[in-house]
């Protein structure tokens, strides 16, 4: 007996759905439980106070700054590098093997797992170059894990600029670096700022890296070699050595409150990147 | 490239059949000394000749078009002028090319200096996403002009050449991407006149502009034969015709023949010329 | 010209950085870890279940074990519904929808590990532990919280390969009669089979790699798993669990895992890398 393609149609299409949505749901379901659970206990007080008897008390203004921190010098660095990158393999060689060496490391690098780079970090930066336990060892360590993403955005940002725009300015009598700064970066920049917004959410969201890295100190980080815990890494001792689960749900609203918020500001950035281009 | 809403053309259809206007300037007088020299000019790109043995000069104050079917090799010469093609992976060439007495491909050449002597129009207009004034203070800029009164002198007066004036001097600010085609087109060439080059490369700049727009760069060009050396290429034989003084066939690379445009089309020399400007080619 | 000249050096420089950096890596923790390796001996590291780091047994196969079988589960849920998703995304979406979706799957990437880990432990491990027996804390705990953690990487990069099967393979098959779904099972997925290939062997590479979420609930015993709802330790929670205290060759056991780790993630990239690029390079068949 054979069943008539149009129903298999409707039944594999239902399925798919069905597909979909659960996994819309989980992600709804995760956000909305969170958020419900934990923002209650979120105050300025939390937001504003050091902890007190190991996080069990208190709140976690140390963690908010050390994540910022962290975050902040590794996007500072990132940044410039990866940009750098993507203009040199685009505006500066011509596809070769130069290039897919240079794509081979980027690629590769993406896919190297957040405790490697934690490991790596912690015998390189830790302990080789004698930074210790620091923001400043998190922060390179970050750095490294994001500039694949940087690239690739850049990339495709800087690749999206119609090639005219660069005849024109040469015809007009630029240098190489006149053209792309003032043509090519000015129209490409919404979409490469997405990417460093995209690189400032994973910083926010890693916490392997961080912890080997930059240590797990409930002090608040006063300067670059003071070794602090990020607000991921905060959660995940709340969470796994059972201090309080009201404060671990309330730090896990802030963690998602920031990276819905960081989403949306890229999404925003991306729309307006395609209207431009249009 | 997306135009924005047609904006109006000052003038209608009527105004197509007027006189064109005398082309300004005295024409060039016998015994000149070129302002350009071609000497045994060889194009390749990957090895492969576009351009072969070329030979010719142009004069101060002409207008000199160059006529030929597709793929003759005429874009390249263009580019071969400003040295665009040394963007292109695997061009090299053969020959001389002379500005002024100076060979332009000179080891240690300027080539920044050199795009600023010799302008270019392209085929596509194409604007740079930005105001007006932005689109025509950019070359000036580069060449590190910061006056602000001069630079505000600079867009008038191109814009006054290119014949754009009186329809955008209210709207400097503005995007010039909301400008329709063919007053895109006058602002490339605008643009170019601000750098005030000497000579001015222009490549198939009517291709798809309507004939009011068409006819008004032709009167661009005519005024500007005072002051500078142009080279129109076009595909259009009877534009050659109408806006040029000298015109040069070129076919599959090599030139065939080069002379006074009435010549040219009234008592050709070669006979493929003939048959290319008759239609029998092309 | 010269300050062009220099120009293109420093941003050379810069942009050598991204490979400098994986050179640094391998020959760092390959520094780190190799030695150790050779003093246990290659096979016993890999196939002994001892792991007594003070007396210095240095077995991973309970780790190996556990790791396969967590990336295994997830897999299974990383396919099933990453490449669903993907074929509705690019094949029966309408467009307004498709924009709703496609941020949300981002979103989805987007949240941390630990949070996935969290809800794990407070909702996932309990309903196990109600329903199915156990602790709760397991392999399939794990699983299901790590498919659901690789799907945004297989959707994206499926979605990216059934988006450049070309449109008339579609059309052609349409035109000849056939439904949409019999275009999209017969036609588009085998014309972007390299391409999902390469996202399913990506996911596998995320899923091996994840850390935090995993430790939260795969429940973390060393012993080789016997059942979904066996509790396993994978390399990379092994790591991240003892790094904190180990010491002398019980640190460097750890670096070697981590090379085993760097080694199969690897050649896993290594291979997807490649299938995606023959897919670019035209050869859909």
């Amino acid at each position: 007996m054979r069943v008539p393609p149009a129903v298999t149609q409707r039944a594999a299409v239902g399925l798919m759905w069905t597909l979909a949505g659960l996994t819309l749901g989980v992600l709804l379901f995760i956000i909305a439980f969170v958020l419900w659970k934990g923002l209650p206990h979120v105050s300025w007080e939390f937001l504003s106070q050091s902890p007190r008897s190991m996080g069990r008390e208190g709140g976690i203004f140390p963690m908010i700054v050390a994540t910022a921190y962290v975050m902040g010098l590794g996007v500072l660095i990132a940044a410039p590098v990866g940009l750098a990158t993507a203009i040199y393999l685009t505006e500066y060689t011509r596809e070769g093997r130069l290039t897919a060496a240079i794509r081979f490391g980027a690629d590769c690098l993406a896919g190297i797992p957040s405790i490697i780079f934690g490991l790596f970090g912690f015998v390189f930066f830790v302990i080789t170059l004698g930074m210790g336990l620091s923001v400043l060892s998190g922060a390179l360590t970050l750095a490294l894990m994001v500039l694949p993403t940087v690239i690739r955005t850049s990339e495709e940002a800087i690749r999206a600029v119609p090639r005219a725009f660069r005849e024109v300015s040469f015809g007009l009598g630029s240098t190489r670096w006149q053209m792309v700064t003032r043509v090519v970066l000015r129209s490409a920049l919404p979409g490469i700022t997405t990417g460093i917004v995209l690189a400032v959410g994973r910083c926010v969201s890693e916490t392997a890296a961080v912890m080997l890295t930059a240590g797990s100190a409930l002090g608040l980080p006063r300067g670059l070699f003071d070794s602090s815990r990020t607000l991921s890494l905060h959660f995940y001792i709340l969470s796994r050595e059972g201090i309080s689960m009201a404060k671990a749900y309330a730090t896990a609203s802030i963690l998602i409150v920031v990276i819905l918020a960081i989403n949306l500001f890229a999404y925003w950035l991306m729309r307006r990147f395609v209207a431009k281009v249009r | 490239m997306a135009t924005g809403p047609h904006a109006e053309e000052p003038q209608g259809a009527d105004w197509l059949m007027r006189a064109a206007p005398a082309p300004a300037g005295p024409a060039v007088v016998a015994g000149t000394t070129p302002k350009v020299v071609v000497e045994g000019f060889t194009a390749l790109f990957q090895g492969c000749a576009v351009l072969r043995n070329l030979s010719l000069q142009l004069f101060p104050r002409e207008r000199l078009a160059i006529i030929g079917p597709a793929g003759s090799g005429k874009t390249t010469f263009l580019r071969s002028l400003n040295r665009l093609n040394d963007l292109e992976a695997g061009f090299s060439k053969t020959g001389r090319i002379l500005l002024d007495g100076q060979d332009i491909y000179a080891p240690g050449a300027d080539v920044v200096a050199l795009r600023r002597r010799v302008g270019m129009v392209y085929a596509v207009p194409v604007p740079l996403p930005w105001s007006i004034r932005d689109n025509l203070t950019y070359g000036p800029r580069l060449a590190g002009t910061r006056d602000r009164a001069r630079l505000d002198q600079l867009v008038e007066e191109s814009l006054k050449n290119a014949f754009l004036w009186d329809e955008v001097k209210d709207r400097l600010g503005t995007s010039a991407m909301n400008l329709s085609g063919g007053q895109q087109q006058r602002l490339c060439l605008a643009r170019a006149l601000t750098l005030e080059p000497e000579v001015l490369l222009l490549d198939e700049p009517c291709s798809g502009l309507d004939p009011i727009s068409t006819a008004k760069i032709e009167d661009a060009l005519a005024a500007l034969r005072a002051k500078y050396s142009i080279i129109l290429v076009t595909n259009n034989t009877k534009q050659a015709a109408r806006a040029s003084d000298r015109t040069a066939f070129l076919l599959m690379g090599e030139l065939i023949e080069i002379g006074p445009t009435e010549q040219i089309f009234t008592n050709p020399a070669h006979h493929r010329t003939a048959g290319y400007i008759t239609g029998r080619f092309g | 010209m010269r300050t062009d000249k220099l120009i293109s050096l420093g941003l050379a420089a810069l942009a050598f950085t991204a490979l400098s950096g994986l050179a640094l890596i391998t020959a760092f923790i390959f520094k780190e870890g190799f030695p150790l390796m050779m003093k246990v001996g290659l096979t016993d590291f890999i196939t002994s279940s001892d792991w007594y780091p003070r007396e210095g047994h240095f077995g991973i196969l309970p780790m190996i074990a556990g790791s396969l079988a967590v990336t295994a589960g997830a897999m299974v849920i990383g396919v099933v519904f990453g490449v669903g998703v993907a074929v509705l995304l690019t094949q029966f979406c309408p467009p307004r929808l498709v924009g709703l979706l496609k941020p949300a799957i981002e979103l989805l990437a987007g949240i941390p590990s630990v949070v996935y880990g969290f809800m794990g432990v407070v909702i996932l491990v309990p309903l196990i532990r109600e329903n199915l027996g156990g602790s709760g804390l397991s392999v399939l705990a794990a699983s299901i919280v790590l498919g659901i953690m690789v799907l945004p990487t297989v959707i994206s990069i499926s979605v990216d390969a059934l988006q450049a099967v070309p449109r008339p393979y579609y059309e052609g098959s349409i035109a000849l009669g056939a439904t949409e779904w019999q275009t999209a099972h017969m036609v588009m997925l085998r014309a972007a089979r390299s391409g999902i290939v390469a996202a399913i062997i990506l996911g596998m590479g995320r899923a091996i790699g994840e850390t935090m979420a995993v430790i939260m609930v795969a429940g973390n015993t060393i012993a080789l798993p016997t059942s979904l709802l066996s509790p396993v330790r994978t390399l990379t929670s092994n790591i991240a669990l003892e790094m904190g205290y180990a010491a002398g060759d019980h640190r460097q056991a750890l670096f070697a895992t981590g090379v085993v780790l760097f080694v199969v993630i690897m050649v896993l990239n290594t291979v997807a890398l490649t299938l995606s690029r023959r897919r670019a390079r035209g050869a859909s068949r």
